[in-house]
């Protein structure tokens, strides 16, 4: 055997390389079959040339050994000019790359007035009623009508017969109404001498039904004391009327319960916030007659004309406040979810208190509602027992019949029972046609539309009398006094609504803000700085209207779509991003210029030892 | 109906001495003022999220619906309820017992019924929904049933049930929420007012995590493990062929059913469904950021829907007095009676007495049927037979 070479190649190389070289050289025997003429047809002698370059080949010049690096031997000019790409390439990369990936990655930010924002934070609001104080005949000694400056004095005469004590009451109200022009939030009070004989003994006050009140003088006449005296005697009692007709503490801090500490407002009011419905652009009223025995009763009520005339002109007067939209439906087989008891000392069916508190939820379910909008519904009910269960009282907590025999529940409406049991004997052909009595049922229904909407119960400080709001449904002082609560309170959520808005968007840097939603800050902030100043001012009907401008601005800014925060990335997320993606531009870079640096200095080494 | 004698006289214990019964009446006023103040919510929400899909988290939907059934059962209303169920299970290829979803194994309990509103089905339920159901940031076009209309005197509810992590939920198994975003969402909840107090309800592993974050006031949170441990499920049914329910809602769901409209049981019982030796788990529970002491709070005040109702004392006299009350109509009206048109023909449909068919001679297929046979017979036995029938 003769010695191998180190380096020939193993003898399966060999093999295949001989056999090759005898099929390119042609010697091979060929066997014949079906595969012969498909295989040599596809591979032809010269294409097996091509292999010759996939085969390893031999080296041409010898292995160096190893442990020997061997680096390309480069020129100075080629070390210049890689430098000089270096350098440029992170010159690049630092003066337009991370601009760039600054400015694409950067959230679009619209500007919002941020200075007028945090001054609305420390607001302070300022109430102005504009009061006309009118002193009648006799109560103003001559003195002190000449001390009365000369444009505040008016003559005027008002002659009437009256005749009956109670309705002269009412009369003179109206003609003194008519006399003098009230713009929205503003009092009259009249003066009238304490002889006088227009208000009975015990009434010191009366308020009627527009913004006029009748005070009853207690100061006598003396004579020698100044104007001065005689207004800041009739001042506590001016307030107490003030308080009464448009607004007092309580009612501030309830519409500024947002904004408040809870605890400072007392019981009452709270209850009252409770029961009324937040200032909202609109409300939805729905008026249902829940008929459970449709074969025996057949019940017709003429809602639309009951609507048309007594609920629509409430609403009408309520126009600046919001937007209504009633409407009604009957309701067949709907069963109260609870079983009154039989109460045989009454011959009646009775529900208690307490039982009333589940007789919503199942009737709820059944209700209705607008699909197309979100505001708050008001739901009145109407319910009239089926024959089984006639007639269905409801007790109170001292088991005593309830005169209205209806109930409410805050922030949701009220519920009336209804009894027909009085209008059919036992012998009669069934079903029977029964018209329902409306102006009883829209009584109970308007008092009870009263509470949720705002106009509380307020209960009269001694010796006053309120004249009752009738078929209008509102007296315009109970009006005002709605009024004022109400921009107080949209000034107070409009403002936390911006503010809040502002600090989540300081604290988030990733949110959009988009044009539309500065645009609406803006505007926001214009209505709630016009809306304070006609409030200082004392125009209620435009302070309610920039109040409602500036709350609808602020309520569509915040509740924006697209001001989603689903931007939270955590700290290891962002850096698997960024990783991937910069790293491995980043670090050559880094490392180039590094290495230039460090020859840099070393050639300046030099140079100072050469120099040295 | 509930048992109101019961329930005057337990807050009336709480709160005053019961003296004697002429002075008990004033105390029963008083009482119910108290009662009325006691809790400062007028209404009641729910938001309940079931996040993950695919047949074999069946358990999850069981879950949001058992919970769903409680909810309703105890007065909240569906148009107070956001269901959010990311998988249809009732309706899935694979379920055995169509339009059921069972949370005991042998059937005992179809979750489900016959009354489910979902409110966001299938790929709907995603974080971005959620969230936006949550802050209230929808679009205009979004119908009143899939929002949120919650205000400062609302009480909501929020239960969640999925896979998780340590500071995560899974939603889909495609995107997370991390308790950082939820807690920013309460708080941005809590800016505008929309809840007057918030009960969050976390079943899945880790659960402890997601409340970690929160900060803002009102907050009650309860979830199924702690962090670092799993969440187990409960039973596997052998018919359905997977896992029902997980442990913890399993024994809320039995807590729960005790629970009427007018129970008294407070939130400390809560606290103590599922202790370890039955859920394997650590529940855990967070009350620090809620104000009022847990001992006084009702399952109800969250769970259910109880009203508080105020009786109309003032009514606006708006007749004209000496009316009476008039019947409508003099005669009774003869009308033909109404009826609907026949349009399910019954008696075609549930045969209760077999028709008589008219009788038929028979068509071409039975005589080529006989014919074929005959032939067979005569070819192989030979036409020599023939004559033995003819």
């Amino acid at each position: 055997m003769t010695a191998r070479h180190p380096r020939t190649p193993a003898p399966l190389l060999v093999i295949g390389q001989r056999f090759l070289t005898q099929l390119l050289i042609g010697q091979r025997p060929r066997r014949t079959g079906s595969l012969w003429p498909s295989f040599h047809s596809r591979w032809p002698r010269w294409k097996w040339v091509s292999f010759l370059f996939i085969l390893p080949r031999r080296r041409r010049s010898p292995r160096p050994q190893s442990g020997m690096k061997v680096r390309p031997v480069l020129s100075d000019p080629e070390k210049q000019r890689g430098r000089s790409a270096a350098v440029a390439i992170a010159a690049l990369v630092i003066a337009a790359g991370i601009p760039l990936w600054w400015k694409t990655t950067e959230t679009y930010r619209a500007w919002l007035p941020a200075a007028r924002i945090s001054e609305l934070e420390a607001l302070q609001l300022e109430l102005r009623v504009e009061v006309e104080v009118v002193f009648a005949r006799g109560t103003l000694s001559p003195e002190q009508q000449k001390k009365v400056p000369a444009s505040r004095m008016r003559e005027q005469t008002y002659e009437s017969c009256c005749k009956s004590k109670s309705l002269c009451l009412v009369e003179a109200d109206h003609a003194l109404h008519t006399l003098t022009e009230t713009s929205c939030g503003s009092v009259v009070i009249y003066i009238i001498p304490e002889a006088s004989a227009l208000l009975p003994q015990d009434m010191r006050v009366y308020v009627g039904r527009s913004r006029t009140a009748l005070l009853r003088s207690q100061v006598a006449s003396v004579v020698g004391a100044g104007l001065p005296e005689v207004l800041a005697a009739l001042d506590p009692q001016m307030e107490q009327v003030l308080q009464t007709m448009s607004f007092n503490h309580q009612d501030v801090t309830a519409a500024l319960t947002d904004r408040l500490r809870p605890g400072l407002s007392t019981r009452d009011s709270l209850a009252d916030s409770m029961r009324a419905f937040k200032s909202s652009p609109g409300y939805e009223i729905t008026f249902s007659l829940l008929n459970p025995d449709p074969k025996h009763h057949q019940l017709h009520w003429d809602v639309e004309a009951a609507l048309d005339a007594y609920i629509y002109p409430l609403l009408h007067k309520m126009a600046p406040v919001a937007n209504f939209s009633v409407d009604s439906q009957i309701l067949y087989y709907a069963v109260l979810g609870v079983n009154p008891r039989y109460d045989a000392s009454a011959s009646a069916y009775t529900l208690s208190a307490d039982s009333l508190a589940h007789v919503i939820n199942p009737v709820e379910a059944r209700l209705g509602s607008n699909a197309a909008s979100s505001n708050p519904v008001l739901n009145f009910l109407l319910y009239v027992p089926d024959s089984l269960h006639s007639p269905l009282i409801i007790r109170n907590d001292q088991k005593q019949e309830v005169a209205s025999n209806a109930f409410h529940s805050p922030r949701w409406g009220g519920i009336m029972v209804y009894n027909v049991d009085g209008a059919y004997g036992n012998d009669t052909q069934f079903p029977v046609d029964i018209a329902i009595d409306m102006s009883r049922v829209m009584g109970v229904f308007l008092s009870q539309l009263r509470l949720m909407l705002g106009f509380q119960q307020t209960g009269a400080p001694p010796g006053f009398v309120l004249e009752a709001a009738g078929r209008e449904g509102v007296a315009e002082w109970e009006l005002d006094r709605l009024l004022w609560s109400r921009s107080v309170e949209n000034v107070a959520t409009a403002s936390a609504s911006i503010t809040s808005l502002a600090q989540l968007l300081d604290q988030i840097a990733n949110i959009v803000i988009n044009d539309n939603i500065a645009q609406q800050v803006a505007s926001a902030v214009t209505a709630l700085q016009a809306a304070v100043a006609e409030l200082e001012a004392g125009n209620l009907a435009l302070a309610l209207e920039h109040s409602r401008e500036a709350i609808s601005a602020s309520e569509r800014a915040f509740f924006d779509p697209s001001l989603l925060h689903l931007l939270y990335f955590p700290d290891d997320q962002k850096f698997a991003i960024y990783i991937p993606l910069f790293l491995p531009m980043c670090v050559p870079i880094l490392l180039s210029l590094l290495k230039i640096f460090r020859e840099v200095q070393q050639h300046r080494a030099e140079k100072r030892a050469k120099r040295d | 109906t509930a048992r109101p004698c019961m329930l005057i006289s337990s807050s009336v214990a709480l709160d005053f001495v019961l003296i004697g019964r002429t002075s008990a009446f004033l105390l029963l006023h008083q009482a119910r003022a108290e009662r009325f103040f006691r809790s400062d919510h007028t209404n009641n929400w729910a938001v309940l999220v079931c996040t993950s899909r695919f047949w074999f988290n069946y358990r999850h939907v069981a879950n949001t619906l058992s919970v769903y059934r409680s909810v309703k059962r105890l007065g909240i209303p569906d148009s107070h309820i956001v269901l959010m169920l990311a998988d249809d299970m009732a309706c899935n290829h694979r379920n055995p017992k169509p339009a059921t979803v069972f949370s005991h194994k042998n059937m005992e309990l179809n979750v489900y019924g016959d009354d489910v509103e979902v409110d966001y089905r299938g790929y709907e339920v995603t974080v971005e929904n959620f969230l936006r159901v949550l802050t209230g940031r929808l679009p205009p076009s979004t119908p009143r049933s899939k929002r949120l209309l919650s205000d400062d005197h609302s009480n909501i509810l929020i239960y969640l049930t999925g896979h998780g992590g340590n500071g995560f939920l899974k939603f889909q198994d495609s995107e997370e929420i991390s308790n950082v975003e939820l807690a920013d969402a309460f708080e941005q909840m809590w800016q505008k007012r929309r809840y007057n107090e918030l009960l969050f309800i976390i079943d899945t592993c880790q659960g402890a995590s997601m409340y970690e974050r929160f900060y803002s006031p009102n907050l009650m949170a309860l979830a199924s493990s702690q962090v670092g441990e799993d969440s187990l499920s409960h039973q596997p049914d052998l018919a359905i062929g997977v896992h029902l329910m997980d442990r913890y809602t399993f024994y809320l769901l039995e807590f729960l059913e005790d629970i009427h409209p007018a129970s008294q049981a407070n939130m400390n019982d809560l606290f103590k469904v599922c202790p370890k030796s039955q859920c394997v788990s650590t529940p855990g529970h967070r009350t620090d950021l809620f104000q009022r002491d847990p001992g006084s709070v009702l399952i109800t005040d969250f769970f259910g829907s109880v009203r508080k109702v105020e009786i109309t004392m003032e009514t606006i006299n708006l007749t004209v007095p000496g009316i009476p009350l008039e019947r409508f109509g003099g005669e009774p009206h003869t009308e033909t009676a109404l009826a609907y048109v026949d349009q399910l023909p019954v008696a075609q449909i549930i045969h209760q007495k077999p028709k008589q068919k008219d009788w038929h001679p028979p068509d071409g297929f039975i005589l080529g049927l006989w014919t074929l046979i005959l032939l067979v017979f005569f070819r192989t036995y030979g036409i020599k037979h023939l004559k033995h029938i003819f």
